[in-house]
């Protein structure tokens, strides 16, 4: 559904993208797990024609993003980072505005939107402008945009950022029913719990490469089942355990107050990168 | 129906999207867009017209005859040239512009919409102009060749703004563009005064400006005499010019 062969992007002498290559299944949610500035915005930003390649090659759905941008536009909804409806202009004007943009005509329009603003849980506001809604439902507004033309993937860029917990859990929901539903979703994220409570596989991205990809389970799994996060002398040390008892054990033996937890993704990309994703 | 990959569009599929969404906007603010539409002009007719339109003759007509001619040119380039502020503010503040880019939407049929948007509201500000003359006592005629003249001044105008709306990298350099470009323009450009008092070489530069044009073509017709066809054709050559340039602005527009 998705294909990347080593794009890359530079802007001067600056790389944002070096030579990354991945592939998406239909039907797959794909996160990109990374820190800020890694280079995940920028890859959707090309995918979805808002960012010129400076090299290799992309394909959505079967079209080129070069050589067919339009065509490969028309199979992708974007759901940015950044709100950017119109503010001035109510749900059903920004929906409907959308839907031209793709060149719905006006009964599908019509249809399509009752169908969304159900499921997104919009129902009843249609008519309120984009200015006074709260942060959650403006991020419901903008899905429900993206998925206003049936696009066959949908790139979510950091859906839940700047979101409460109960909020950011309905938007995980609902972003399980559009996979359920049979879109492929490309997500990105800096949340580990957004990647491991939806993503099928996840990529890791450091300083405009993927340095690991995998299931969440695999990825994890390589380091052991349980972690005990030691802090001694001012100083954390994290181990990582096939067993709760051994874990515990290990944490018995040493001085200093301890965790003990699961293994995490933030484990596994500090033991990729060296870093810390948040 | 999956649109996705059942539609196949034109180079002019969108358009009417995003023309539609600017007049949805206008329609919003109609009230005060009227309103500051109408403020600049009606000052210009109580201070250069009315106060010191009885000492002043130009061509043997009443100058508030003059006037209103000349303010109808340039509310066509100024009108016009608003629309770079509003694809601005949308790019850089709201981030609307990127809900352009990521459809299906060429550049001819983004600029062709963004364009009309600029004839369109500039044609909806020369009709308060002419209703602001016709409460001062200004009646004039009104014929196809007057608002062709204001309809292709207003195509130039808004062209050029959808190019450099596209090539600014901020607010700021779009205001700086309004100062040395428009402003000048704008009060040089016939508006105020007949070019034909200037030096001559004054006069060679100023008449090197689509605004002097246009205000001679405007005024000639509403004065129901025939305008020179030149001025038309100099007007819809630059209008071609600055679209091809617009439109070449919004695909490098993408970072």
């Amino acid at each position: 559904m998705i294909g990347i062969d080593g794009i890359t992007k530079r802007y001067g002498k600056a790389v944002a993208l070096s030579g990354v290559s991945l592939e998406v299944a239909e039907g797959e949610i794909f996160a990109y797990l990374g820190p800020n500035g890694a280079g995940k915005t920028t890859t959707i930003r090309i995918l979805t024609g808002l960012t010129r390649l400076t090299d290799g090659a992309a394909v959505l759905n079967g079209y080129d993003i070069a050589a067919s941008p339009l065509n490969a536009k028309r199979q992708c909804g974007l759901v940015p980072q950044a709100v950017n409806l119109d503010n001035e202009l109510s749900v059903r004007e920004n929906l409907d505005i959308h839907g031209r943009l793709f060149g719905m005509p006006g009964r599908a329009r019509r249809e399509r939107m009752a169908v969304l603003l159900e499921y997104v849980g919009l129902e009843g506001k249609e008519g309120v402008q984009i200015k006074k809604l709260s942060g959650g439902l403006k991020r419901r507004a903008m899905i429900a945009r993206a998925l206003m033309h049936e696009p066959r993937i949908l790139f979510l860029d950091e859906p839940s950022v700047g979101l409460d917990p109960a909020i950011r859990r309905k938007i995980w929901g609902l972003i399980r029913q559009i996979q359920a539903d049979g879109t492929t979703i490309f997500l990105t994220t800096h949340y580990i719990e957004e990647a491991e409570f939806l993503a099928d596989r996840v990529a890791f991205l450091d300083e405009g490469r993927i340095v690991a990809l995998d299931s969440p389970d695999a990825l994890m799994g390589s380091l052991g089942q349980w972690s005990v996060d030691l802090l001694a002398n001012n100083h954390m040390e994290t181990r990582h355990f096939e067993t709760r008892q051994d874990a515990q054990s290990y944490a018995a033996s040493r001085e200093g107050s301890f965790t003990v937890r699961r293994v995490n993704l933030e484990d596994a990309f500090l033991a990729q990168t060296g870093k810390k994703i948040q | 129906m999956s649109v996705g990959t059942s539609m196949r569009g034109t180079v002019m599929s969108g358009w009417f999207a995003v023309y539609f969404r600017e007049m949805l906007i206008l329609r919003r603010r109609l009230p005060r867009l009227m309103a500051s539409m109408a403020v600049s002009p009606l000052l210009y007719v109580i201070a250069f017209g009315y106060a010191m339109g009885d000492q002043i003759m130009p061509g043997g007509r009443p100058y508030l005859e003059f006037l209103i001619p000349g303010l109808c040119a340039m509310s066509s380039m100024t009108q016009a040239w608003g629309i770079a502020s509003e694809i601005n503010i949308s790019r850089f503040y709201w981030h609307i512009f990127e809900e352009f880019q990521a459809a299906p939407v060429s550049g001819f049929a983004y600029v062709t919409a963004e364009v009309l948007a600029g004839v369109t509201r500039t044609l909806l500000a020369v009709c308060i102009i002419i209703a602001i003359g016709a409460l001062f006592g200004v009646r004039l005629w009104y014929g196809p060749l007057f608002w062709l003249a204001v309809a292709l001044n207003a195509f130039v105008f808004a062209s050029l703004a959808v190019a450099s709306a596209m090539l600014v990298k901020s607010h700021a350099d779009q205001a700086m563009a309004t100062s040395f470009i428009i402003t000048p323009m704008a009060f040089l450009g016939g508006t105020f005064f007949p070019v034909e008092r200037l030096p001559q070489w004054a006069g060679m530069i100023v008449n090197l400006l689509p605004l002097t044009h246009a205000s001679r073509a405007v005024r000639l017709a509403a004065y129901g005499q025939l305008p020179p066809w030149g001025s038309y054709w100099l007007l819809a050559g630059l209008g071609g010019i600055a679209f091809l340039a617009a439109q070449r602005c919004v695909r490098m527009a993408r970072d």
